[in-house]
Parts: structure tokens; C-alpha cells; sequence
């Protein structure tokens, strides 16, 4: 039985419209979890030289025993937002003859190996082979080992069992707090009273079993929970949202646009993927902060212009990058109205130039790091309202990659392709080399206006450059019909 | 006047429509039956636009689809779930559609006032999303929709599939009262006989890509078409 569920599982996997359709996205993202697995594995193995070295007086194992506490009530808070049962996926399995025993063992045991519970071993398994060569009792450190894979799966179920109430993550949040509280303000030293639990652990191996008591006890309970809910009408329902209309009648201002901008802010609010893009463009306006901040980055001006070209440039990177692949699941019926296609093109037009100079109202306190600082924000923004908006535009007319509005934000790749990465040549490469090319050999303030002259080039040609986007849109629409047709 | 000529559409070797000559005069219901695979999505695909023939082409009152775009100022459609707007509640999707056909709030409101007993209270003031409601339900605003604004010619694939009974014979009503006065030209896919025997004055049956009848509506023409499709 668990074969043959093991088997739909990896054929998921591999037949997911992620896999296998670009490699090259792919390999990118390989990299990327390798990079992240041997980032933390060296941490877990250097941690143990780190602490000896800070502290030479105290015992690595014991620090970081007192803070174990802490971390998993974190990780509580961590997976409380983002982890989800991944119970859905049993719908089609209902009416077959298995037994629902196995399916609801099955959800659980799945729910065991997600990526959340993976990525601390890559930090505590580096960390108790050290301390095994460190000549640390073998089995007193298998038996700390063991016990904190447990405390994770139990943080795991306990996570499904507080399944979502808000009463039980403000209790857990409330809990940290006063931890936290208890410790800095020295009124009870809660560190080294959790540690001393981990601490004999170590000491004491037989006290694993107390983990192994509280993982059962947990997975006994959740079970039965769901075991009652493997009906349609309750764990696996999807949840209806009430919907929110809002008054947005003052684009109306705005003429022939107005109907595709109204649609777009709805469609920016609604879903998660969008409203991630819009909520991420103003936590990008303080990504100035870790270069200007930095004496390491003073001298090189072509990453300090990078810098300022996401921060007002956050929304239309992120957003123009992917249009108009937002509208593909109802692409066929966009183009079988009466509209003149560039009021579509203008009307997100409009969107990104907007958000652009909204961020970069916004980004004025950056003034505080000098003039020029700001004045090269400034011809970022003039760069990202006249040049990149138009060439993202352009660039959608080869995006070929249905997007299902439906599915999550984090981590979805779904809609890149080649293009994606192209693009970032002449959005961010080229006004660097333009202003280090002005920069260097012509004076500072030449970096500064032949990007900005070159926004406003590309501003003040905006109809004719338009009217070239508009024909080729035109030209390729019956090929972006039968791509976005295409299930993702 | 809807002029189809030679139309056929191959995709690499398989040929999935080859049509010779078809015209649909004003005001007349046309039907379209067939089996899976006979090529009426494509044909209405390829009426709207959607698809480009590999060779002919289709006049809608003299304008050639592909080549000009006015034609989509008097031709309402609805082919599936993907001309939805999944994150709109209904009335918003409305609004949409009436501005893009330039129809304003009071008017759109009058228009989906005849539609009350189609909607049976399911659809307007739901405070749902497109995306929550039934299969039946958005097939109920798209067919709405896609009669706004006076268009002269309404295509539907598959109006009927998806709809509870009740609201199917509602639908017949309707689609009859749209023929009723030989001004608008309605087109309907279906691969229910009876309904499509009863709606339309006209039925053309496609089997892979092929015309292989044109019946003018009859009290026997149920009959012939059940004896065609149970072979």
C-alpha cells in the first residue's frame, strides 16, 4: 500500500509542470537549495569552533541547549504561516477502496518529510558529528540528535493540531515574548532552564524517550482528529472566502483604462502570488539600506545604481515581468472583446509607472545618505518609469507561460522561463554600464543624467515605442492564446 | 450574415476541420452538433478569432474576422470557463464586459434585471468570487454576458452542459426570445439533441472535422438525429 502511494507521490513530482519543463530553471533552482543546505550545514559544523572561540569558558553543547527553547518555539510561529496539511491531494482516493486508516497514516507520514522538518538537520546533524570528533559521548550526543529530530516532529503535528486558530498562535507568540522578556530583563534565566533539559538528555540518554512519548502522543491525537474529518465537507473542503468589493470608481478619471486598471488592482488584492509581488516592491524600497549602509559598497558605484534601480523599481521588475501572463487564465475571452489592444498595454503601463513613483515618494528619507545617494535613486526612478516599464511590456510579448493566479506565491516559479532571465540584461545591467561607463570616464554627475536622459528618451518616445509593443502583441496573439490555454 | 468559406484548420498532419461552404443568415438559431472531436469548439475558435484556419476564411456581416477587429463590437461569446475572471464576483465581471462594450451602470443593471429568474437568486449579491461558484453557476453569468450590449450575433459552446434542468429550459426561453424578432443570429454548440432540436431552426452535424448534415429543424428531425448518432 505505502509502495504503490509512494509511487503516485513520485510520479506527482515528476510530472508537476514545474518539473522537467525547463531545465534550466531547473538547475538554477538546484543550486539555490544546494547553496542553502551547505550554507547551513557549515554553520551546524563551524558553530561548535565559532562558540568555543567567543566563549572558551563555556560548553558549545550548553549554549546552544539554552537557546533550543527558543528556536522551536520560532519555528512554531515559522511553520504556523507557512506549513499547510497536505491533505487535499487524497480527494481522488475517497471513493476507492482503501482503507481511510491508511490514507489519514499516510497524510501524516507524508507531512513528516516536508522541507520544514529537513532543513534544521542540515544544522544539527553537521553540528553532533563535530561533537562526536570532538570527543563528546557518542551516546549521549545520538540520543540529543535523536531527541531534536522528534522535538521537530512534534512541532510538526502539534502544528496541524493548533491547525490555523489564532488563539493558539497568540499564545505561542505570547509565550516567546515573555521568554524572551523574562530573559533580557534578568527576572528568571530561561535559557539555562530549557538548556538544562537538553543538557541531560546528553547526560541521561534514556531521557530521549520522553520525546518519544510526547512524538506518539501527538501523532495519536492528530490522527484521530483527522481520521474524523476525511470527509468532503471538512478537512478537504476548500475554503470560500467572502469577497470584498471595493469602490473603485475614482479610476474612472483615467478614461479608457480605467476598466483594465480597476480589474488589475483586483486582481493585485485578490491573489496571493500578486499580492505577495505588491507587498514584496515596498519591502525592496529599504533594500538600499544594506548597500548604503556599508562602507564595503562605497566604491562601487555600479551596485549602489543597482541598488537604487529596485528600489523604486521593485513593483514594476516583479510585476512587468510576468504581464501579460496575470491575465492568461482568461486571455481567450480578453481577446474576443472590443477594446483597441493598447489600452490593455497602457492600462499596465499606467499601473507600473504609478507604483514606481509612489515608491519613490516614498524613498525620499533616503536623502538622509546624502545627495547623491538620492540623486541616484532619482534617475533610477526616471529609468524604471521610462525605460523599463516600455521594455517589460515588450518583453511580455514573448512570455509564453500560463500562470494559475490560484496557486501559492512562495517559491512559485511558475510562468519563468528563458525570458525572465533575459530581460534582466537591459533592466539592470545595461543602465549600470551606462552609468559606470559615464562615471568613470566622463565625471560623476554624467552617470547620473545619461541614465536618467535615456528614461526620459524612452518617455517622451513612449507613443511610437508603444505603437511597435502594440503590433507585436497583435502579431503573436494566436500563439500567446494557445500557450496560455495550456494547463501549467 | 455569417459567411464560412473552405474553412479548415490541420494541426501538423491531423486534419480536425475541413468545412466547404456555410452561411448563416441573419437571425436564424443555428445549431452545432457532433461528437467529441468533431471540431465545433473549433470552428466557433476559429468564427471568434481565437485560432487562426490554415486556409478560408470567415465573413461575420462582412467583416473578415481576421483581418479586422469590428466585428467584435456586435458579437457576444461565451466558449468556457477560461472567458471567466476568476478573482471578480459576478456583479464586478458584468461591469467589466459593460465597459468594455461601453454600457453604462444604470443600463447594465436593467439588463441583468431580465435575467432574475435565470440567475434564481445564485449569482448576483452572493459576495462570492467567479471562482467559488458552481460550474453551473459561472456558466450562468457567462452566457449573460455574453448576450450584453446588443450584440447581432451570440455564440455559445455547450450552454446547456453543467445546468440543472430547470435553469435549462429557462436558458431554451431565453435563447428563443433572442431569435424571436430575426435581428440577432444565434450559434450554439450542444451535445444534447433534444435541446438543440428545440432551440435552433437550424442543425449542422460535424463528424471529424466534416459537414455531414444541414437539417432545417423538423417535428422528424429528433428522431433523424438519434438515428444518425446511435450507430
Amino acid at each position: 500500500m505505502i509502495f504503490k502511494f509512494l509511487k503516485l507521490e513520485w510520479k506527482q513530482f515528476v510530472r508537476s509542470a514545474t518539473f522537467g519543463k525547463s531545465i534550466a530553471l531547473k538547475i538554477i533552482i538546484g543550486f539555490f537549495a544546494l547553496y542553502f543546505i551547505l550554507s547551513f550545514s557549515v554553520i551546524g559544523a563551524g558553530s561548535f569552533f565559532i562558540l568555543k572561540k567567543t566563549f572558551p569558558d563555556s560548553d558549545p553543547l550548553q549554549i546552544v541547549n539554552s537557546y533550543l527553547l527558543f528556536a522551536i518555539l520560532g519555528d512554531l510561529i515559522f511553520r504556523y504561516l507557512m506549513q499547510k496539511l497536505p491533505i487535499m491531494n487524497i480527494k481522488p482516493m475517497l471513493p476507492l477502496p482503501l482503507n481511510k486508516d491508511s490514507l489519514v497514516h499516510y497524510v501524516l507520514g507524508k507531512s513528516s518529510v516536508s522541507f520544514f522538518n529537513i532543513l534544521g538537520l542540515f544544522f544539527y546533524v553537521p553540528f553532533s558529528i563535530v561533537l562526536i570528533i570532538k570527543g563528546y559521548n557518542i551516546t549521549g550526543v545520538l540520543a540529543w540528535l535523536f531527541s531534536l529530530i522528534l522535538i521537530i516532529q512534534s512541532a510538526n503535528f502539534l502544528n496541524f493540531l493548533i491547525n490555523k486558530s489564532m488563539i493558539a498562535l497568540t499564545v505561542i507568540i505570547g509565550l516567546l515574548v515573555t521568554l524572551v522578556g523574562l530573559q533580557n530583563f534578568e527576572i528568571v534565566d530561561v535559557a539555562s532552564l530549557g538548556g538544562r533539559f537538553f543538557d541531560a538528555i546528553y547526560a541521561t540518554p534514556l531521557y530521549c524517550l520522553i520525546s518519544v512519548l510526547i512524538v506518539a502522543a501527538l501523532y495519536r491525537l492528530n490522527f484521530k482528529q483527522l481520521r474524523n474529518q476525511v470527509y468532503l465537507d471538512e478537512a478537504i473542503a476548500s475554503k470560500v472566502e467572502e469577497a470584498k468589493s471595493v469602490d473603485l470608481s475614482w479610476t474612472d478619471r483615467l478614461g479608457d483604462v480605467a476598466p483594465f486598471i480597476k480589474n488589475d488592482i483586483r486582481l493585485i488584492w485578490r491573489n496571493k502570488r500578486t499580492k505577495t509581488v505588491f507587498l514584496m516592491s515596498f519591502l525592496l524600497l529599504l533594500y538600499g539600506l544594506i548597500f548604503f549602509t556599508s562602507d564595503v559598497y562605497k566604491d562601487m558605484k555600479p551596485l549602489l545604481m543597482f541598488a537604487s534601480l529596485f528600489i523604486t523599481g521593485g513593483f514594476t521588475l516583479n510585476y512587468g515581468q510576468f504581464i501579460p501572463a496575470w491575465d492568461s487564465a482568461h486571455y481567450k475571452m480578453l481577446m474576443s472583446q472590443s477594446f483597441r489592444y493598447r489600452k490593455f498595454l497602457e492600462s499596465k503601463w499606467v499601473l507600473m509607472i504609478s507604483m514606481t513613483s509612489i515608491l519613490y515618494l516614498l524613498s525620499f528619507p533616503y536623502l538622509y545618505f546624502g545627495v547623491d545617494i538620492f540623486l541616484m535613486i532619482t534617475s533610477g526612478a526616471i529609468f524604471n518609469i521610462g525605460f523599463n516599464s516600455l521594455f517589460l511590456l515588450y518583453a511580455g510579448s514573448f512570455n509564453r507561460k500560463r500562470i494559475d493566479l490560484t496557486k501559492s506565491a512562495f517559491g512559485n516559479t511558475q510562468g519563468t522561463s528563458a525570458t525572465q532571465f533575459l530581460v534582466i540584461i537591459p533592466l539592470m545591467l545595461f543602465p549600470m554600464l551606462l552609468f559606470w561607463g559615464f562615471d568613470a570616464f566622463v565625471g560623476y554627475n554624467s552617470g547620473f543624467i545619461a541614465v536618467a536622459s535615456v528614461g526620459l528618451l524612452a518617455f517622451v518616445f513612449k507613443n511610437t515605442l508603444m505603437n511597435f509593443i502594440e503590433k507585436k502583441y497583435i502579431k503573436d496573439k494566436y500563439a500567446m492564446i494557445n500557450a496560455f490555454g495550456k494547463e501549467a | 450574415m455569417i459567411t464560412i468559406n473552405t474553412v479548415s484548420k490541420k494541426y501538423g498532419k491531423a486534419e480536425v476541420l475541413n468545412l466547404e461552404s456555410l452561411e448563416i443568415p441573419t437571425g436564424q438559431s443555428f445549431g452545432l452538433v457532433g461528437n467529441n472531436g468533431a471540431g465545433k469548439t473549433t470552428l466557433f475558435n476559429i468564427l471568434l478569432d481565437l485560432i487562426r484556419p490554415t486556409t478560408g476564411s470567415v465573413i461575420n456581416n462582412d467583416i473578415s474576422v481576421h483581418k479586422s477587429e469590428s466585428w467584435k463590437r456586435f458579437t457576444g461569446s461565451f466558449i468556457d470557463e477560461s472567458f471567466l475572471i476568476s478573482y471578480l464576483t459576478p456583479e464586478e465581471y458584468f461591469q467589466f464586459i459593460g465597459d468594455l462594450r461601453g454600457i453604462n451602470k444604470a443600463d447594465i443593471k436593467e439588463f441583468l434585471g431580465q435575467f432574475d429568474e435565470f440567475f434564481n437568486d445564485e449569482v448576483l449579491e452572493k459576495k462570492k468570487y467567479l471562482r467559488d461558484l458552481s460550474k453551473g453557476n459561472q456558466k450562468k453569468v457567462g452566457i449573460v454576458a455574453a448576450m450584453m450590449g446588443n450584440p447581432k450575433v451570440v455564440v455559445l459552446d455547450e450552454p446547456f452542459a453543467n445546468l440543472d434542468p430547470t435553469t435549462q429550459i429557462r436558458l431554451k426561453k431565453i435563447l428563443k426570445t433572442l431569435t424571436d424578432n430575426k435581428e440577432i443570429t444565434v450559434l450554439v454548440s450542444s451535445h444534447d439533441l433534444s435541446h438543440v432540436t428545440e432551440v435552433c431552426e437550424r442543425i449542422v452535424v460535424l463528424d471529424k472535422g466534416h459537414l455531414v448534415k444541414d437539417i432545417e429543424t423538423s417535428q422528424e428531425t429528433l428522431k433523424e438525429l438519434e438515428s444518425y448518432f446511435s450507430v
